[in-house]
Formats: C-alpha cells, structure tokens, sequence
C-alpha cells in the first residue's frame, strides 16, 4: 500500500517537478486559437474532399459542384490564412 | 487484502479531490504544471482503481466470503467464469466497475490530448474526477464492495440464477462502459463553455469518445435484449422495461449528436443545439445508472432498491442547473457561423433526424418516468406499457430508418431535383417492388406498419449498395482500380462515411427482425400433458415427455417437445424450469422443500433459424407435490432437531438428498400438467445479425485512418491551396 501511495505521489508531483527545473510554457492562448483553426481546416479538407465524391457519385451536377468546391477552397485558404497569422504572432519575438 | 481495498478507495478519493483542486487551480492561474498535475491525478486514479478491481475479482476467484459481497453474490460452485462477471452483479461492485471504467477512458482521453485542447482540458478533467469522486464516495460509505464480515460463512448465496448467461458476463460491462465514455464529451463540453473556447476542437478530439460510447451502449442493449430473449422465459427482447429505456434514451441523444456535430464541423451551424445534445446525453447517462441502482422504478433488472437515491439525485440536479447555466450564458458564442443554404441538402435532413431521435427519447423518458409523475400528481404510481410506447415510437423509428437512407444519398449544402431524382429512383424502385412482392406473396397486408417498415428497410439497404457501387466505381475510375479493390479503398480511405453507412444498413436489418417478430408471431400459452399438443401458426407442439435432473445447486424439471409442420417433425425442444434452493430460510425451516422455493429460472428451448424461431417455455406447477413436501418437512424438521453428532448429521443429509431426488423424479414417473409459452418467431435472427452489422460499421467508423494517409492528404490540400494563395497575391 505504501508504494502505491508512493507512486502516485511520484505520478501527480512529475509536472511540479519539472515545472521546477524551468521548462517554458508553451503559448497557451495562441496555442488554443492555433488549435481550433487546424480543427477547422481538416474538418474543411474533409468538406472539400466529400463534395468532390457527392460529384463523382453523382449526386451533384458539375456546376454544383464547382461552385460549391469554389466556396470551399475559399474558406480553406481564409483558414490557412489566419492560422498562418496565429503562427506569426506566436513566433514574432516578445517585447 | 478487504483492509487493502478499503484504503485504496480512500486513496481513490484523495486523488479525486487533489485532482479538481490542481486542475482548477492550473486552469485559473495559468500554471500549467497544475493542470498536468491534475491530469495525472487521472491516471493515478486508474492505477488505484485497476488495483482495487484486481483486489475484487481475487476475491470472488478465490470464494473468499469474508468480503460481503463475495458472500452474497457468489458461491463456491459457481463457475470460474461466472465468478469472475460476479462483481458486477452486486450494487458494490457495480459502483466500484463505473469509477474504473470511467478513469480508463478517463486516462486515454487525456493521453491523447495532452498536447491539445490545453484550456479546455484541466476543466474537462476537473468533471472527469467530479464524477469519479461522486461514484468513489458512494462505493467508499454507502456500498462498499471492501465491506467485510467478522465471521465468514462456508458458502455463500450464489449468483443470481438470472444472470448465470453468457451475455450477462458482457452485457453490464459493455452498458457502464457506454455511460462512462458519454461523460468524456460531457466533460470536454462543460470546458469549452467555461473557456468559451467553442470551436471545432474539443469536438474533433472527443469525437471518437462519443462514437465508443454509441458503439458500446448499443452493444449492451442488444445484448441485455437476447439475454432477455433467451433467459427470462416471456419469449420477447424488450419490454420497455425502466432499465432498458435507461440505456435507450442517452444512445438516441448520442446518436442524434454524432450526426449533428458533422454539420458543426463542416458548417459552424447548431452549435446550441449540440452543446445542449451532448450536455443532456451525460445528463441522461447519469439518471441510467440511477435508474438501475436507486430501485425507484419497479423493474424485474433492477438489483434491489437503495440508499444512493438522494445523492444521484442531487448530482443530476446540479448537472441540469449548471448546463443550463453554461448554455445560456455562453449563447452569444454559440451563434450560428452559416444558415442553411437549402431544405434539399443533407445539413435538413441531419436536423430533421435530430429532432424525431430527441423525440423518440423524450417518448421514452416520458413513458418512462410516468409512474413517479402519476404518483407525484394523483397519489397513484400508473405505468405506461408497450401500447403506449409502441403508439408513438414506431411512427417515429420508420421515419428514423426512412433519413437513414435519404441522408447518404442527398450531398451536402444544396441538393437538385435532378440530383435527386436521379440518386432515389433505384431505391425507391426496389422498396416498391419489395412491397409488392410482399403483398402479392405474403400476409404482410394485414400489417401496414410492418410492411411499411420492409419497404423503407429495402430502400435503405438499396441506397447504401448504391453509394458502395458509385463510390467504388468512382475511385476505380480515378485510380485505375478494379472494383474489389477500389471498394477496400474506398471504406479505408472514408472510414467515417462507410462506417456510417454500414451502421444504417444494421438498423435497417434490426428493424425488419424487430418488425417481423413482433407483428407475425404466433404465441400459445397452454397446459399440457405427456402426448398432448398444441398449435403454434402453422406447426404443432408435442409434449414427449417429462425430464428430471437433480444437481447439488439446483433441481430441474423440464420437457421435451417434438414440433412438427404438415405432420413432418421438424424440431425437437427442451426446457425446463429449474428451482434453486432458498437460502433465506433457517436451518429448520422447510429442510425439504426450500429445495424447491428458492428464485425459479426457465430454460428456454429454442431453436432460431434464419426464417423463424421457434421457442418453448415450460412452468412445472409444484402443486401436485405440496402435501408430499409438507409431510416430508414435518418428519425432517423433527430429525432434525434429534442430531447429536456428526456421523447422524452426515446419515441425515444422505437421506435427506434421497428424499429430495426422489420427489423431482415424481415428475418424470407421474408426470402433471404442466403450463407451457409457446411461440414461432419470424426473423428474430436477423435481430442479431443487423446488431452485429452495426457494430461492425460502428468500429469502422471508430477505427482511425493510419497517420501517413492522414498527412498526404492534408499535404496534398495544403500544396494545391499553396498554390492558389500564391496565385491570388496572398
């Protein structure tokens, strides 16, 4: 019972610990904000990529199609756009 | 080692306090080496809970009744692997398996994730532990499974006759399971609304979470419906019963919310309503496991009324308030990123899904909780059954299985009439001619809604061959496959999508078992004696004869049963009703017949096929022995009282056992009247088998797609959009 006690003591003090010997933080706001848009910009890849198959399955005319492929891939690139904007900001030197 | 349990949950408790502390406190202070603390706290928590389990099952393995619960849930001529299902039988260990269930998923969501969803997580792990503390404190004061008793007795009471199946070995596990992954989203959605960090990733990293949860809850439903099937001797799989309806209604709410969220994910569309689907689907998941612990409804699963009432009310209560809480408060940054751009596209179809799945559980919970409604109201606890559920779920569930096909067949945004036309006219051609055929060769006409069902099951079935084929030839033609292999391709590639599918195809065969068998069986409750038969739709039951067996944990007394169609024998059944011993009693109370009175269980004859079931049922009335057990009682209650040493103990127990044999052995000598259920079932086979079907589209829509193949697409997406940032001066 006492190196179970003792293990998870070791188990929950590790951050603590290394928190000691100064390991930086990451940049946890842009890191979030980072993080929702890489969400969104695969979740946008998978868009791009099933209306490209409602085409090809035939359950889009290719004039749907393209105009839909044409709205996406410009949410797609307003998306990279501001994650490549986050990225800068987390990268630029502070102060 | 019950000392060693103890204070494992005591250990358990101060991690589960240590953890919302360190958590909240890295959240707050943004003192991240806090919120990994916290995190860890987790995984601590499955350490000592891993061990705690282990301690548990030791117990049961070994027959070590010092532990109370060993004691009453167990015996030492239970089978080894019946022991080891043991602990989840009782209110003790039930509470101690949600705890470890919860912190394994616990613990993998937050491995997975330790890099990502920083704000959201130390939130999210300060619920997860909410919960495991909620759970540890009622299994640490009020049920304790470590609870042990000053002197052990030499055997104990034994399983549950009920419980001595196969799926019951499963069938808890594969429910607490589903209930525990369904706070992982819960958890993770209570975070993002604190943060009001509401975009897409607290979705697309507890999305999976969400998934299992479906795919395990549904796979103890199914399974808790062929126990129910094969064990409980009414011949049905669901009965409406509170404890099924407990696990329904989460699993609809899940279901409608893993569809909704695609629409969020790809739109930034219904974010209310998803906060508030997945905030009510743990709510949901919690008032399941009050339902089956608290005893408050009558249920024939429910394992006892209890004590934890109070307390899991509470807990739903704050959970209820605090959602609606969160909700309300963040509805500013739950507004809708787009609006639907037409009622012809999928987003529709999704939300009109949505709404008949919250419907059809709301059905439910209404029905469900109708007997305290009344109470509370009239005085007077009434209870709704299967006409009134049936009332209303089934209109709802053919327009559930009718989107099930729409959905995959109608693209997404915008959707032509042309389109349309073109993508629906071979389903629709073939659910037409299925319900032709069905009228012109069957009865089915005397059952609108089930052949309405058929047909709509047909037209599913059609629209997921169709995307199979087109998807499959699609690719085929794009990468110069053949079509085996471009269909392999395919699924692999879009493991979401043909998972999905593959699911719609399963409830679709579900359905027509659940259609079939309910509206075409043929059900005979009758008295019969050796020789005598009985018809059963087109076939006969003959009672052949009476069978006996006398084993040292129970006695059975059955029949065997030869069903014949056109005069041909077809079948031989064999059921019996088996009697265990009741262990209530004292030593001198009824010394012969408590081997008699104890919890009956029916042996089911059945013989499923892949057309029709058929399926027998016998009750031996014991009446006919009565005066015999009495006499019997008298005579060894007074030798009884007349032993003086061990050698006349050991005599009496000897004659004893010679008695009781010889009285069952009356049935098959002299055998009664007996009461027999008798029943033919069409197509309850291809119950299981859509359940089997849908677990497997399920697990392929689970299974995630290998990191390589993940990273050239999105490497290939980033090139081509590269170059089109390039070229439009980006």
């Amino acid at each position: 019972m006492l190196i179970v006690v003792a293990v998870v003591v070791l188990v929950l003090t590790g951050p603590l610990r290394a928190a000691r010997a100064s390991r930086p933080a990451p940049d946890r706001p842009a890191g979030a904000e980072a993080a929702d848009l890489e969400a969104a910009r695969d979740a946008k890849y998978r868009e791009i990529r099933e209306a490209e198959m409602d085409y090809r399955t035939g359950k889009l005319s290719e004039d749907d199609w393209r105009a839909i492929d044409h709205d996406l891939r410009a949410e797609a690139i307003e998306i990279l756009r501001r994650l490549d904007r986050v990225r800068d900001r987390a990268a630029a030197p502070r102060g | 080692m019950a000392p060693a349990g103890r204070t494992l949950l005591i250990v358990a408790l101060f991690i589960c306090g240590y953890g919302i502390f360190a958590s909240l406190y890295g959240a707050r202070t943004g003192r991240w080496e806090w919120a990994d603390s916290g995190r860890r706290a987790v995984y601590a928590l499955a350490l000592v809970t891993t061990i705690a389990w282990v301690i548990l099952e030791a117990a049961f393995l070994r027959s070590d009744f010092s532990f109370n619960v060993v004691a009453a849930h167990s015996s030492t001529t239970t089978p080894t692997f019946y022991k080891l299902a043991a602990p989840w039988s009782s209110q003790e260990g039930s509470l101690l398996l949600w705890v470890w269930l919860m912190s394994l998923w616990s613990s993998l969501i937050l491995f997975l994730t330790r890099a990502r969803v920083r704000e959201i997580a130390p939130y999210a792990t300060a619920v997860l532990l909410g919960f495991a503390a909620f759970f540890t404190s009622l299994a640490t004061f009020f049920a304790n499974p470590f609870a042990t008793s000053a002197t052990a007795p030499a055997e104990g009471a034994g399983l549950d006759p009920l419980l001595l199946h196969p799926s019951m070995m499963i069938h808890p596990p594969m429910l607490y399971s589903g209930y525990t992954l369904m706070t992982i989203p819960f958890a993770f959605a209570i975070g993002a609304l604190i943060t009001g960090r509401l975009g897409s990733e607290w979705i697309s990293v507890t999305r999976r979470f969400a998934l299992a949860g479906w795919l395990f809850l549904g796979i103890g439903i199914v399974l808790g419906a062929r126990w129910s099937y094969t064990e409980l001797g009414w011949g049905g799989y669901w009965a409406w019963d509170p404890v099924e309806n407990a696990a329904l209604m989460p699993w609809l709410c899940i279901t409608a919310f893993i569809h909704s969220i695609m629409i969020q994910e790809k739109r930034g569309m219904l974010k209310v309503w998803n906060a508030s689907l997945v905030l009510a689907t743990g709510i949901l998941a919690i008032l399941g496991t009050f339902l089956v612990r608290s005893g408050i409804l009558d249920s024939i699963h429910a394992f006892g009324a209890s004590t934890l009432g109070g307390p899991f009310l509470a807990l739903i209560a704050l959970m209820v308030a605090g959602s609606v809480g969160l909700v309300v408060s963040r509805r500013a940054d739950l507004r809708s990123e787009h609006h639907l751009d037409s009622l012809l596209s999928r987003e529709a179809v999704f939300l009109l899904q949505n709404l008949v799945l919250v419907a059809l559980a709301f059905a439910v919970f209404w029905g469900t909780f109708f007997p305290l409604i009344s109470e509370a109201v009239t005085g007077t606890k009434h209870s709704l059954g299967p006409p009134w559920y049936d009332r209303y779920t089934v209109p709802l569930a053919l327009i559930v299985v009718l989107l099930s096909g729409v959905g995959p067949l109608i693209a997404w945004r915008r959707a032509t009439p042309a389109n349309l036309r073109r993508a629906f006219a071979a389903p629709l051609a073939v659910a037409a001619a299925t319900a032709v055929v069905l009228l012109v060769a069957t009865d089915a006409a005397r059952r609108p809604l089930a052949l309405t069902l058929f047909a709509l099951a047909a037209f599913v079935l059609a629209c997921v061959a169709q995307e199979l084929w087109r998807g499959a030839r699609a690719r085929g033609a794009i990468a110069g496959e053949a079509l085996p292999v471009a269909l392999v391709a395919l699924v692999r590639r879009n493991r979401r999508r043909y998972g999905g599918y593959l699911v719609h195809a399963g409830i679709a065969v579900l359905f027509v078992g659940v259609a079939a068998s309910s509206s075409f069986q043929h059900v005979n409750q009758t008295s019969l004696r050796p020789g005598q038969t009985a018809r059963v739709g087109s076939y006969t039951f003959r009672f052949d004869r009476p069978t006996v067996a006398v084993q040292a944990q129970k006695i059975s007394l059955g029949a065997v049963m030869s069903v014949f169609e056109h005069g041909r024998r077809v079948q031989t059944l064999r059921t019996a009703r088996e009697f265990y011993p009741d262990t209530t009693l004292g030593p001198f109370q009824a010394p012969i017949s408590r081997f008699f009175t104890g919890e009956p269980e029916t042996q089911v004859g059945l013989n499923a096929g892949l057309t029709r079931d058929m399926w027998a049922a016998v009750d031996v009335p014991l009446t006919p022995l009565q005066s015999a057990l009495d006499f019997r009682d008298r005579q060894f209650q007074m030798a009884l009282r007349e032993l003086t040493t061990k050698r006349r103990l050991a005599a009496y127990i000897q004659a004893r056992d010679v008695v009781v044999d010889s009285l069952a052995q009356r049935w098959a000598q002299h055998p009664w009247a007996a009461d027999f259920r008798l029943i033919v079932s069409p197509l309850v086979t291809w119950i299981w088998i859509g359940g089997i079907i849908a677990a497997a589209g399920g697990l392929i829509a689970l299974w995630p797609a290998p990191v390589a193949a993940r990273r050239r697409a999105t490497a290939a997406y980033r090139s081509r959009l590269g170059r089109e940032l390039a070229e439009s001066g980006a």
